[in-house]
């Protein structure tokens, strides 16, 4: 029986944790010097504005960990001694391994801004974060958010739910210009003007100002504006949280560098999630992802090589969700910002500007490429199956109502789509009736 | 807008305190041996009418307990005598609540009584004006439709904090009184005594009444606040008005409009076990007294209770009655709506749950054996006779109290509805009601319902299980890819409305695949298989 320690309690560390159990009695630590127990991350947002407890949030109760014998240390990590094979503990304590998974997350970037280090300035990541934000709430009356991403806007909501006025700078000409394509860049940017954020693109921040305190008072735009605010939300992406695996033998550059079986240059040293960096591309994707599902795939994948299966990373066809205010998002395969030159795309929106979809194919051999849904949901099923199989954007689009998976009686626009679709293209798609969806699953 | 909507709540808060105040508002006092021969039954007046008659003589009381104590007492001593000496024939069985209200509506004087009319609109009239004025704002205030959960942690009204209290405090007191001092309520029973009228010219309301028009006003209202809220949500605007519908045809102006016609007035949709009176003797003898229509709904009772429940379970999960007919699932599904997320998620509750919802299906069926032999065995005998009451040594007349006092009015009553701030809207549906057990026997091992987790895009936030009405850990199965197949899910649909990436979809579907995802790898990861 060996000792599998795991530092950081974060949704891939925790879905290794969990799965080392299950095919192995191997003795399992997880150390974090976060919180005692596992928390969805990406619900922090909704313990700000009230919608749950931070208990509510902590998807296994306390007795969960000492039932399927995982062991819990509240401790920072200070230096990994690889040869004695042990952690150094801020407590002073040594813990043994046998094997290392590090699981260390992200933190918040920051770019040099003079005063960035002044009270008031911060980002929104950890359970730390969310406390200093309870904390900077009371005496705020308006808050910059710098950086046109998902965590930008999530701040910006929890500010406007706690009467907190939101002035939000983004560096480009559109939100979240690398990931969405113009048009749904638009419909998102008008949704977050309708909740009355003070959306400025093509502004960056140049400075923040010190109240003489030490605390953020207001700051400089790059177009030399003065905004007072009390709190400034760092949300321009997040790097891998590195900086303690440097002063050890593991080999790390932006992350801790690993192969596609999760191991470092060291041996029974792993690291996975937001931390790892491919040194080369799995599957066409980018050598850091910091996501939700790619933590837990590859929590899920590392725990199979930990118990004597060695199984290299293998994410399926890329998909992802989020929600902008009040308008959802779903995405399955790609739908690039820029469209490729050999693609064709056809983007339908509702009326209403709350309601689009956005589909991608490859040109010549019509093969379906990516999907990008708002306020629509679609069967993730469904779309993974066609887009292993490669399958036509005719087959996507005539079987457009079974896959569709809002809830019943909702209104429906396939039909429209799909009309708007064959005008554009000259194609002759024709609508199916909705079927039951696992009649269209091969397995 | 903010001031409309405050000056709502004091409107709202002043209607209370009034509705609150009215059992002080009158005075008691017998008017004469008329009056009380009228309002006692003959063998009453005999057992204690002169001893009454003397004992309040002359006096007033401030209150209605004042008057109606002493006559509960000097009740109860004469008949415990008779019981005593075994004199049978002489023993009168009015019970407290029936012959206690008789007594305080036929003594009442003072504003209310008088000025009935003026208190209807003073009480529900400004009741209902201020809580409109409260809720109707948020279609601005709220902003852009979509899901508005903000602050329901911060405000004591919804966390278990000081308004929650008070607000449950109300409640249960309202309930003890209803069920079992009803005529400490007489003045507030008087103020619904013009909308009764509207039925049957005249007539007084009962406590019933007052308790089925508070209803369907609580709903009303509190289901226009559905409507502003989930007005993005069709799944739930056409739920509430489903519930609305039910609630106020059936369960009320049916029941009213029926009598009108000398046919017995029965909430037809009001299924065994729930309904655990059907079988009792006095109400077949009712149905039986009532020609066809009376045998329409003796038949009816059978085939709702035995095959439309478990055939629309079958095809549409116990949510078509729980979330959709059901006015205890009606109630909670719009005056304690706000309440939903204080149900219990912890495991231990589950198998609470299912000990005690189970144990009260069991305790359910047993009555309705012991009162079903009693009334067959009645009305199957020589005429006039009582039947066997008894049976395997347990009379079915005990059965009968301790069920209607444990479960009808404790259990469904005093804690389902009683402690909504507290547990949750609820608490009945999910430990109490036995319908809802049958149901979910049913959901659970033969049906084509269940809520579809859509692959691997669950981010484990915790939303479908915070706010699941009937504390079902969603998220346990949502983050596995499993599929929901829980007996206890009434379907109202919020899990799904309030999960932020489109991960739940209630469905209808073949069994086969039913319950989702069975490995432990979830959709997304193509490493590898599994075979479990």
């Amino acid at each position: 029986m060996s000792k599998i320690v795991i530092i950081g309690n974060g949704v891939s560390g925790i879905t290794a944790a969990r799965h080392i159990r299950k095919n192995s009695d191997d003795e399992i630590l997880v150390i974090s010097k976060e919180t005692k127990y596992f928390y969805s991350r990406t619900a922090l947002m909704y313990v700000y504005m009230g919608h749950m407890r931070f208990q509510d949030i902590q998807p296994y109760e306390p007795w969960f960990w000492e039932k399927n014998r995982i062991d819990l240390l509240e401790d920072q990590v200070e230096k990994i001694d690889t040869a004695s094979r042990s952690l150094i503990m801020k407590s002073g304590s040594d813990v043994k391994y046998d094997k290392l998974i590090l699981a260390l997350g992200s933190k918040p970037n920051k770019f040099g801004w003079p005063g960035q280090d002044l009270k008031g300035v911060q980002g929104l990541y950890s359970k730390q974060d969310l406390d200093e934000l309870e904390e900077n709430s009371p005496s705020a009356k308006r808050m910059v958010i710098v950086g046109g991403g998902l965590i930008g806007v999530e701040l910006a909501e929890m500010a406007l739910s706690r009467g907190i006025e939101v002035t939000f700078l983004v560096r480009e000409s559109k939100f979240w210009g690398n990931v969405l394509p113009d048009e749904e860049g638009k419909l998102i940017s008008n949704h977050i003007k309708e909740h009355h954020v003070d959306l400025r693109f093509n502004t960056e921040l140049k400075e923040i100002i010190d109240d003489g305190t030490g605390r953020a008072k207001g700051v400089i735009t790059s177009t030399g504006e003065e905004i007072e605010c009390q709190i400034v939300g760092l949300t321009a992406g997040v790097s891998p949280n590195v900086d303690f695996v440097k002063d050890s033998e593991i080999e790390v550059q932006r992350g801790v560098m690993v192969n596609e079986y999760l191991e470092t240059n060291i041996p029974d040293i792993y690291a996975i999630g937001d931390c790892a960096q491919f040194n080369e591309p799995v599957n066409g994707r980018r050598p850091i992802e910091q996501v939700w599902y790619t933590g837990r795939i590859m929590g899920e994948t590392l725990a199979q090589t930990i118990c004597g299966n060695r199984k290299a990373y293998d994410p399926g066809p890329w998909f992802n969700s989020a929600k902008f205010f009040d308008i959802e998002y779903q995405t399955y395969g790609i739908v690039s910002a820029q469209r490729a030159d050999d693609e064709d795309h056809y983007y339908w929106e509702h009326s209403d500007g709350k309601i689009c979809l956005h589909i991608v194919w490859e040109k010549e051999s019509l093969k379906f490429r990516g999907i990008n849904v708002f306020g629509i949901r679609m069967r993730h099923h469904l779309f993974d199956q066609w887009l292993k199989e490669e399958a036509s954007i005719k087959t996507v689009m005539e079987n457009l109502k079974t896959a569709n998976f809002d809830p019943e009686f909702f209104s429906s626009y396939e039909a429209k789509i799909v009309d708007g679709f064959n005008l554009k293209t000259g194609m002759n798609v024709e609508l199916k009736k909705k079927n039951w969806w696992r009649n269209l699953l091969n397995a | 807008m903010k001031i409309i909507k405050n000056l709502g709540l004091i409107i709202f808060l002043i209607a209370l305190a009034l509705f609150t105040a009215l059992p002080f508002f009158g005075s008691y006092s017998v008017e004469s041996r008329e009056a009380v021969e009228q309002t006692l039954k003959p063998e009453e007046m005999a057992l204690f009418g002169e001893e009454f008659i003397a004992e309040t003589q002359g006096k007033t009381y401030s209150d209605s307990w004042g008057i109606v104590s002493p006559a509960l007492k000097v009740y109860h001593e004469k008949n415990d005598a008779l019981i005593a000496a075994q004199d049978w024939g002489n023993v009168v069985y009015s019970t407290d609540k029936d012959l206690g209200l008789r007594i305080a509506r036929m003594s009442q004087n003072g504003p209310v009584s008088q000025n009935k009319g003026l208190f209807l609109f003073l009480t529900f009239g400004l009741g209902i004006i201020g809580s409109l004025m409260w809720i109707i704002p948020n279609l601005i205030l709220d902003g852009p439709p979509g899901i508005k959960n903000d602050g329901v942690y911060h405000s004591s009204a919804t966390n278990r904090g000081w308004i929650g209290i008070a607000t449950a405090v109300w409640l249960i007191g309202f309930y003890i009184v209803l069920y079992f001092y009803p005529w400490l309520m007489v003045e507030s029973i008087t103020v619904a005594d013009p909308v009764k009228g509207l039925f049957i010219a005249g007539q007084q309301a009962s406590q019933w009444f007052l308790y089925g028009m508070l209803y369907v006003v609580a709903m009303v209202v509190m289901g226009i606040r559905m409507y502003i809220k989930y007005r993005h949500n069709k799944y739930q605007m056409v739920r509430t008005t489903s519930v609305l519908f039910f609630q106020i045809i059936f369960a009320f102006l049916l029941v009213e409009i029926l009598p009108i016609f000398g046919l017995p007035g029965k909430d037809l949709k009001n299924a065994m076990p729930l309904d655990y009176t059907f079988l009792y003797k006095y109400n077949v003898e009712q149905l039986l007294d009532a020609g066809m229509f009376g045998l329409f709904l003796l038949i009816w009772g059978f085939v709702l209770a035995l095959i439309v429940v478990p055939t629309l379970v079958y095809f549409y999960g116990k949510r078509w009655y729980c979330s959709w007919v059901c006015g205890c699932g009606g109630l909670a599904e719009t005056l304690g709506d706000p309440y939903r997320q204080l149900s219990n998620k912890k495991m231990w509750a589950w198998k609470l749950e299912r000990w005690l919802v189970h144990g009260v299906l069991v305790f359910a069926g047993l009555l309705t054996i012991w009162v079903g032999w009693h009334t067959f065995t009645a009305l199957s005998g020589p005429d006039g006779g009582d039947g066997q009451s008894t049976l395997l040594g347990i009379s079915a007349y005990n059965l009968r109290d301790w069920y209607g006092f444990l479960i009808g009015s404790i259990f469904a009553g005093v804690i389902g509805t009683g402690f909504y701030p507290y547990f949750g809207n609820r608490s009945w549906c999910r430990f109490g009601c036995p319908l809802a057990a049958y149901m979910g026997i049913v959901q659970r091992f033969k049906s084509r319902f269940r809520i579809t987790t859509n692959g691997g895009q669950c981010i484990s936030c915790g939303n479908c299980s915070t706010y699941c009405e009937q504390g079902i850990d969603v998220r346990a199965y949502a983050q596995k890819g499993q599929n929901i197949v829980r007996a206890s899910c009434v379907g109202c649909g919020v899990c799904s409305a309030v999960c932020p990436r489109g991960v739940l979809k209630l469905e209808n579907g073949p069994e086969e695949g039913r319950f989702g995802n069975e490995g432990p790898i979830v959709l997304g990861n193509d490493g590898f298989k599994i075979e479990v």
